[in-house]
């Protein structure tokens, strides 16, 4: 009795974790499985004739794979470079400079945290497709070159920045440029790789603006590629399309078993304000 | 606009006079703000004020006569019943993904905080699926319940159930979607919990125990529950915000059909492949209502936390 009760919570976990990992399992062993053996329900893993090979061939063949891929990481790495760059200066001055228009700013910043961008597609794309810009990296981009959870999270961050060692650089002549990026951000560099994480994985994934933004194959990120590759393929072929989903899922998934600790910091951070 | 308002006040004339280096301050100060606050012009200020003046007209993109409706795109709104059945959609799948997300969380979570050495292990099993593309997993679901090739209808099969077509049954569409969305979102709600739970401090359990909360369902009761009201009350709005903005399932699985429109893939298909961007400025002013009243008490406990 006493034996059940020290491993009932582990039978517990492990069942609902089989639940869980099913989808993972199951999209990967169909990917190395032969079309033939499709109608095989088994769960045992190792394939009868191994197709791994073919499967993720037709899947790169059949769709520029290796475009989406490319695609996702520009747009990625874009948003991320110029949310960083937009936010930090305007976190840095909310919370280390006195200007007027100060507490206004900050109360946008916080209005705006509640406004998903889904609200905001429709005029955007208006505008967008006004300045003939639809199917471009821009468009794709444009929304996110502000992220005012970003200059929130600095701002609650580089409040705790000590004032005395931005006096002391601004006595040694340190611009407030350096002592923005060199000193402060510095100090808050655990909250910078939250965010990186929280902003790429959100990005890498989203599907709604891409696919109002871009129909062209050649410029699909990875989610709207693999819309696109699903439509097509119609349930004929399996194998190739659970190839395709792990070599999209493959990156974040990666990088998340690699930096569990950052990866769980950085996507739950909206909960731990 | 604002950095209008800003300019003006600065140059007021009733300030007291100030020394070259505060002045130099004030300058950098709005200069490192000058980019974001016209980017939040951009994106946020005219997008709004343009989504408001559309709601109100007839207009559709690409036309070149629209007119003044007033609030008659509202009125229609509320009598169409593809939109009703959105909203009613919608509803049902926030109806099961908000309690099974956060009570099966909130299990998971306990049971996880009391292990030890396993509890990285489960934290990652559970998580994984917060991080994968989710069109590309509702592909792999699509596949997994399948009537006849899946393993879960094998399952059933195997139990001496009749299979069931969970994506070929209307009624069972949207509750099917519902079990996508719980799955994707227990692990974001489990490490919530979990940080609740290490916060609550260890002696109150032990004192909660000196009392006579005997049995770990007392204890529960008596102090981790009401110690987990803010995380909980967190969580319950996160989630339903989430499953209001439910898209993604939908696109990959039934783009719509035999009636599981949900709200965002209407507002999708109204905007943007019918181009009726007058009656889905309506629609989207509808959606944001519906987030923003969610939001609202998470966002004052927010403000409150933020020192001007």
């Amino acid at each position: 009795m006493a034996r059940l009760r020290h491993y009932l919570p582990h039978l517990v976990l492990a069942l609902g974790a089989a639940a869980m990992l099913l989808p993972f399992y199951w999209m990967v062993l169909t990917s190395i499985r032969s079309p033939s053996e499709i109608f095989d329900v088994s769960l045992w893993p190792v394939p009868k004739t191994f197709s791994g090979g073919e499967n993720y061939a037709q899947a790169a063949s059949s769709v520029p794979m290796a475009r989406f891929m490319l695609n996702g990481l520009i747009v990625c790495g874009g948003i991320l470079a110029v949310q960083v760059l937009t936010s930090v200066p305007a976190a840095y001055a909310l919370a280390k400079l006195r200007f007027p228009g100060r507490r206004i700013m900050l109360a946008l910043v916080i209005a705006a945290l509640c406004v998903p961008v889904q609200a905001l597609a429709l005029p955007l794309f208006v505008g967008l497709a006004r300045a003939q810009l639809l199917n471009t990296y821009f468009a794709m981009m444009a929304p996110f070159f502000l992220s005012v959870f970003a200059i929130f999270l600095f701002h609650q961050s580089f409040r705790s920045y000590p004032d005395e060692i931005i006096e002391a650089a601004r006595m040694d002549g340190f611009s407030e440029m350096e002592i923005c990026w060199r000193l402060v951000l510095r100090g808050s560099l655990p909250s910078l790789a939250a965010f990186a994480v929280f902003s790429v994985v959100a990005h890498w994934n989203d599907l709604y603006w891409p696919m109002i933004v871009i129909n062209k194959t050649e410029l699909a990120p990875p989610p709207l590629g693999m819309l696109f590759f699903s439509d097509a393929e119609t349930g004929a072929n399996y194998g190739a399309l659970m190839a395709g989903a792990t070599i999209i899922t493959a990156p974040i998934v990666l990088c998340f078993l690699l930096a569990r600790r950052h990866f769980i910091a950085g996507i739950t951070m909206t909960g731990v304000k | 606009m604002t950095t209008l308002d800003v300019s003006v006040s600065a140059a007021g004339p009733a300030r007291p006079v100030r020394s070259a280096a505060e002045r130099r301050l004030i300058r950098k100060g709005l200069l490192f703000a000058a980019p974001a606050m016209v980017l939040m012009v951009a994106i946020y200020g005219l997008p709004l004020v343009m989504l408001g003046g559309f709601s109100l007209t007839d207009y559709q993109l690409g036309a070149i006569d629209w007119s003044f409706v007033g609030l008659s795109n509202f009125t229609k709104a509320f009598h169409d019943p593809v939109f009703l059945r959105a909203m009613a959609n919608t509803a049902l799948y926030a109806a099961i993904v908000i309690p099974c997300g956060v009570f099966g969380a909130l299990g998971i979570a306990l049971l996880v905080h009391g292990r030890r050495r396993s509890r990285a292990l489960w934290e990652t099993a559970y998580f994984l699926p917060v991080t994968a593309t989710l069109v590309a997993m509702a592909t792999v679901w699509q596949f997994l319940l399948h009537p006849t090739l899946g393993p879960v209808n094998a399952a059933i099969k195997a139990l001496g159930f009749e299979p069931v077509s969970f994506l070929g049954t209307p009624a069972l569409l949207i509750p099917t979607m519902a079990l996508i969305g719980v799955w994707q979102i227990l692990g974001f709600n489990m490490v919530l919990f979990l940080a609740g739970l290490t916060a609550i401090p260890k002696d109150l359990t032990e004192a909660a125990r000196m009392d006579g909360a005997k049995s770990p369902v007392d204890r529960f009761l008596t102090v981790t529950w009401p110690m987990l009201g803010p995380t909980t009350m967190f969580v319950v709005v996160t989630s339903s915000i989430t499953a209001f903005k439910v898209f993604e399932t939908v696109a990959v699985l039934t783009k719509g059909r035999s009636g599981s429109e949900t709200l965002l893939y209407e507002l999708y298909l109204e905007g943007f492949d019918y181009s009726n961007t007058g009656y889905a400025a309506a629609l989207t002013l509808i959606f944001l209502a519906i987030v923003l009243v969610l939001s609202i008490g998470q966002t004052l406990r927010m403000e409150r936390k933020v020192h001007y």
